[in-house]
């Protein structure tokens, strides 16, 4: 038994689903998503004790949160890394509540980018060398990164829409996604160009919503409505901020945050029941199964072919659908965390994978510059 | 006469600029472990230390990515952007110019050049190198 293994489970989840929300505002909709979690755990506003949130449209996020809600938590961490800060939100969680520092810890986000702004753009400072050349962030570092794998593996535009088509076919059954029309690789690969190799169709969704989780010390999550999902391990890793100081554009720091994750659950890659990656494009999901070991280096593209992640395929992966698919509203770590979740509930309707007792989530921030791989598991499992 | 300390008056980021703008593309190199770095820092990442001496560099480099980033024609139309490995070892975000941005290729062999932006202001960008 290493680190924060199986001390901390989520017992309580929640989503705000209005993906186009008009004259709401994020505060707004994540306080709909943590009704909906507290709900979920059984749980009331007044017990929340431990905060863990962040915004994009906040200075201090989480006093804004905190006063929002009308709370008084005794336990803040506003843990800022980009869309992956949710997933990693769940480390400073288990360590308060295993130490006694708070009882209820809530993490939870919300976003109004869709009807704010309408366009997938990073609110982030520019870099004072890069901004000179007019990247369109966060889109132009994944498709450098595109490029490159493609370069150094011969990996194909046709396998990247093979991942834009299988999130598309599991959002198809995912009754709250967003993006649900069907399609096709044809359809998919003639998309309008935004940066090459990217087009508009390997980028992620731009919506509102909102999400929120409830942990507890595992000593207690069996005393809650829904059975427990415990967290078995959890890793964060960084080596760059920009794209331009990434020390090797086809490998991502997943392949630390990864192996130390598996480490601390005890468990490896073969016994993932279902994965839920940070697809914020397409090339994401390529780079995550190869850096934390579902096939080899450079293998990805040719991995995705033929449906491999598609639904009835070899390897559940973005079972609700994705950022690609199901939902991005700004920052995307909370969701795929949510439907790991529901998976290991059996909560999925027809979507869900049979005898789910071990999900990865694995959240991504930046420019591929935070990897955080969080595996959750059920009481089965610790 | 005392040695100035590397923590003090204008940093690193404005050193760049003035060099930049008398025309010298300097990068600095740690002293301790004889590497290059870029983007300009005050320690050296490689020793934990302000070991770090500019030096003019040759320019030259090779393309490790590339994109084209699509812009409607009214408002300039597509443009090139690249990351350049200079010989020396350090990577860098910048543009290739001279050719259409759909021709520049990853591993094209490239020079700096130090052009003016809209503000009149030095920036660093690339050309396709001569062939030998």
């Amino acid at each position: 038994m290493s680190g924060i293994r199986g001390t901390s489970a989520v017992v309580g989840i929640g989503l705000s689903t209005r993906w186009d929300a008009p004259g709401r505002s994020a505060l707004e909709l994540l306080a709909e998503a943590v009704h909906a979690a507290l709900a979920d755990a059984g749980l009331r506003l007044d017990q929340v004790d431990g905060l863990l949130t962040g915004t994009a449209v906040h200075f201090m996020p989480t006093l804004s949160v905190a006063e929002y809600l009308g709370i008084r938590p005794r336990f803040l961490d506003g843990t800022m890394i980009g869309g992956s800060s949710f997933v990693e939100h769940l480390i400073p969680a288990a360590l308060a509540l295993d130490a006694g520092l708070c009882e209820v810890a809530l993490i939870c986000y919300g976003s109004n980018q869709r009807t704010a702004s309408g366009k997938l753009v990073s609110g982030s400072e520019p870099q004072p060398y890069e901004a000179p050349y007019g990247p369109r962030n966060p889109i132009t570092g994944y498709a450098l990164a595109a490029a490159r794998h493609m370069h150094q593996y011969g990996t194909t535009r046709r396998q990247l829409a093979e991942v834009a088509l299988a999130a598309r076919e599991w959002a198809r059954l995912n009754p709250e996604a967003f993006a649900r029309e069907s399609t096709t690789i044809e359809e998919i690969l003639a998309a309008r160009m935004v940066n090459d190799p990217l087009s508009v169709r390997d980028c992620c969704l731009v919506t509102d919503g909102a999400g929120a989780v409830v942990m507890v010390r595992a000593d207690r999550a069996a005393d809650f409505p829904k059975p427990p999902s415990y967290l078995l391990g959890a890793a964060a890793a960084t080596w760059h901020r920009q794209i331009s100081a990434m020390p090797d554009l086809t490998v991502t720091a997943a392949a630390e945050s990864g192996p130390r994750a598996f480490a601390m659950a005890e468990v490896v890659p073969a016994d993932i029941n279902v994965l839920q990656l940070y697809d914020a494009f397409t090339i994401n999901t390529i780079l995550f199964l190869e850096d934390l070991g579902f096939c080899p280096k450079g293998e990805g593209g040719r991995f995705v072919e033929g449906g491999t992640i598609a639904p009835g395929g070899r390897l559940a992966v973005n079972t609700n659908g994705g950022g690609l698919s199901c939902c991005h509203p700004g920052m995307y770590g909370l969701f795929p965390l949510i439907e790991a979740v529901r998976q290991l509930r059996g909560e999925a309707g027809t979507r869900q994978i049979a005898e789910t007792e071990l999900a990865l989530v694995h959240g991504n921030g930046g420019q591929l510059s935070s990897q955080v791989t969080a595996i959750l598991g059920t009481a089965a499992t610790l | 006469m005392s040695v100035p300390s590397p923590f003090a008056g204008p940093g690193p980021d404005a050193e760049y600029r003035r060099l930049l703008a008398e025309g010298r593309f300097c990068i600095q190199r740690c002293r301790g472990s004889g590497r290059y770095v870029f983007q300009p820092r005050v320690l050296s990442p490689f020793t934990g230390e302000p070991t770090l001496d500019w030096v003019e560099v040759s320019g030259r480099g090779t393309v490790y990515s590339t994109t084209v980033i699509r812009r409607r024609p009214e408002q300039g139309g597509d443009y090139n952007l690249a990351l350049i490995d200079l010989d020396e070892g350090c990577r860098l975000m910048s543009r290739v110019e001279g050719l259409p941005p759909a021709e520049i290729r990853i591993g094209l062999k490239v020079r700096a050049r130090i052009a003016r932006d809209r503000e009149n202001a030095p920036i660093l960008v690339f050309d396709p190198a001569e062939s030998a």
